[in-house]
């Protein structure tokens, strides 16, 4: 794009960089300088206790949160692709009335507050917890919920840049069952978007805290908190390098977006 | 300039706000039967979690219906709260969207794949939705006590922590709300800023304006409504937002999603059952009238965006 007149001028663009910039790293920096310390000088000593034998009972829960997480993530995006994915598809193929009320309540999440959603999930996890045991993976119901909206998005994003009605029918005409419309036809052309929602589920079930510790469950989270109380070094390495991995995630969405949205110029 | 931008919404002509019905069909079709797994999952998951949660508030212990818990949300200290809240997230969101706002305009003209944005929308998206529980450690490291900025700070003869332990109390909460507001103002109002057209800035000049004339006549104007929506998101988010107060604040009740904490623990707070019904019932009250204030000015601010 040319330049237009309205844009910042480079040292404007320079000094909110810096201000705001600074006020963002800052912290973090100040963070990470925090998980270096060794008495009055600085070492990775903390950094390599994560792995000290005379340690692990110290740190035992967090290895088990993050178990969990990594359990809840699988489950959670299961919920993404398996449940929302095609619900959305079917709509979008053949109900094309219902995408307003589909959107709508995709999004309702935004408007409802977690703590709420805490309030009224606890009589149903009681139930659950009767059915299908108190195990961490069920949590992944919940977290089904708060991931709808940033899931919804994506997936929409990437309906809406192909013409699904046209490759169904061509796939259909040409003999294709339905499943094989969309396992082999559907799928594929929609992968950037799937991508991407499974990533944002990783990262949402990754810091999530509100539900878990509220139904009293373990993930992560929970367990950061409940370490960092003996010890505050380790939590804070843990929470500093979830936050990188977050970061890398939708870093990869991001990129791949664009790649995507590059292609598509190309044809 | 908010009249400017009424006058030219207006012109703008009514947008088509017929929303299509779902009209029952005779017999269910195979199809059909493909929406129930997810309509089941959300019934089960989200509506009937918030009905339960609004409901349980017009209940008392032995099942019968009451109003008495509605009445909490009149009690002093349960004000006191939503007060706390509501103050706390004007002002997060306000410094937040300013602040946010200046990051949109310095990104102005960078184009979507630069590495520049790529590296922003993704830390934004991390420190704006996914920090929670990580944000309250990092400001704990970064300000508190044993921090370098303490250590300097007392060096140089000023004591952060005169007037007590703040970070861990109300006060404590607006630095790290600021922190993950700034982002989310550069998630949600972006793609507004990047809708301003070189067009109109050549339209502008041609009329004899100058940069002045082309914010104060045309930028402001159309980006009103999407900064006065953000704003109304940035609200919400604060106003929702539990994981790092939790944190922080580990004791007290400082904020409603804390009151609703101390409700859901212990058995009574106020010497009354099922408050957290009725404090998830005040909650979801704000939030719909934040939201759909939210929905209407976003569907002004569209109008620019064709």
């Amino acid at each position: 794009m040319r330049r237009a007149s309205f844009h910042p001028h480079p040292a404007t663009r320079v000094v909110i960089g810096i201000l705001v910039g600074s006020f963002v790293l800052l912290p973090l920096l100040a963070t990470l300088e925090f998980t270096l310390r060794d008495g009055d000088a600085h070492s990775f000593v903390h950094w390599a206790a994560i792995f000290d034998p005379a340690k692990a009972a110290t740190y035992k829960p967090i290895w088990v949160g993050l178990t969990n997480s990594v359990m809840l993530m699988l489950v959670t995006v299961a919920v993404v692709l398996l449940l929302l994915a095609p619900t959305m598809i079917l709509v979008n193929l053949r109900f094309p009335r219902l995408r307003r009320s589909m959107e709508f309540v995709a999004l309702l999440p935004i408007s409802i507050p977690a703590i709420v959603l805490v309030v009224g999930l606890t009589p149903i996890y009681l139930v659950i917890g009767h059915t299908l045991g108190t195990g961490a993976w069920t949590l992944a119901f919940a977290y089904g919920i708060t991931v709808l909206p940033f899931a919804y998005r994506s997936i929409q994003a990437a309906i809406d840049a192909v013409n699904l009605a046209t490759l169904a029918e061509a796939a259909r005409s040409l003999g294709a069952s339905w499943p094989t419309v969309v396992w082999r036809v559907l799928a594929p052309n929609l992968r950037g978007g799937l991508l991407a929602a499974s990533l944002i589920a990783v990262a949402v079930v990754l810091g999530e805290y509100t539900i878990a510790s509220l139904l009293n469950r373990q993930n992560l989270q929970t367990a950061l908190v409940l370490v960092n109380r003996q010890d505050a070094y380790v939590s804070v390495i843990f929470s500093l390098l979830a936050l990188l991995l977050c970061f890398l995630l939708l870093l990869i969405i991001g990129r791949t977006g664009n790649l995507g949205a590059a292609r598509g110029k190309e044809r | 300039m908010t009249a400017a931008g009424t006058e030219a919404a207006v012109i703008a002509g009514p947008v088509d706000g017929a929303t299509p019905r779902p009209r029952a069909r005779r017999l269910p079709r195979p199809a059909q039967l493909g929406l129930v797994p997810f309509g089941a999952y959300v019934v089960l998951f989200l509506v009937v979690p918030t009905v339960l949660a609004v409901a349980t508030g017009f209940f008392d212990k032995a099942g019968r219906f009451t109003l008495d818990n509605l009445s909490a949300l009149a009690d002093p200290v349960v004000l006191d709260t939503f007060w706390n809240s509501t103050w706390l997230s004007l002002m997060t969101a306000a410094v937040g969207a300013l602040a946010g706002a200046l990051v949109c305009y310095a990104l102005l003209g960078v184009p979507a794949h630069h590495p520049t944005r790529s590296v922003i929308d993704a830390l934004a998206g991390v420190l704006a939705q996914f920090g929670g529980v990580m944000l309250a450690f990092v400001f704990i490291a970064a300000m508190g006590r044993s921090s370098l900025l303490n250590v300097w700070l007392s060096g140089m003869g000023i004591n952060l922590y005169a007037g007590g332990n703040w970070l861990y109390e109300l006060p404590g909460l607006i630095p790290p709300y600021i922190y993950f507001q700034i982002p989310l103002m550069v998630i949600t109002f972006g793609p507004a800023l990047d809708s301003l057209k070189p067009q109109w800035a050549e339209a502008n000049l041609t009329l004899g304006g100058n940069r002045w004339t082309f914010w104060t006549r045309i930028g402001l104007p159309v980006l009103a409504p999407s900064f006065a929506a953000s704003y109304l998101l940035l609200f919400a988010n604060s106003f929702s937002a539990y994981a790092t107060a939790a944190v922080l604040a580990s004791q007290g009740s400082q904020i409603v999603p804390l009151q609703i904490r101390a409700a859901l623990t212990s058995e009574t707070v106020l010497g009354r059952e099922n408050l957290a019904g009725a404090l998830a019932l005040g909650m979801i009250a704000v939030m719909a009238v934040v939201m759909t204030g939210y929905a209407l000015i976003q569907r002004r601010a569209e109008r620019w965006r064709r």
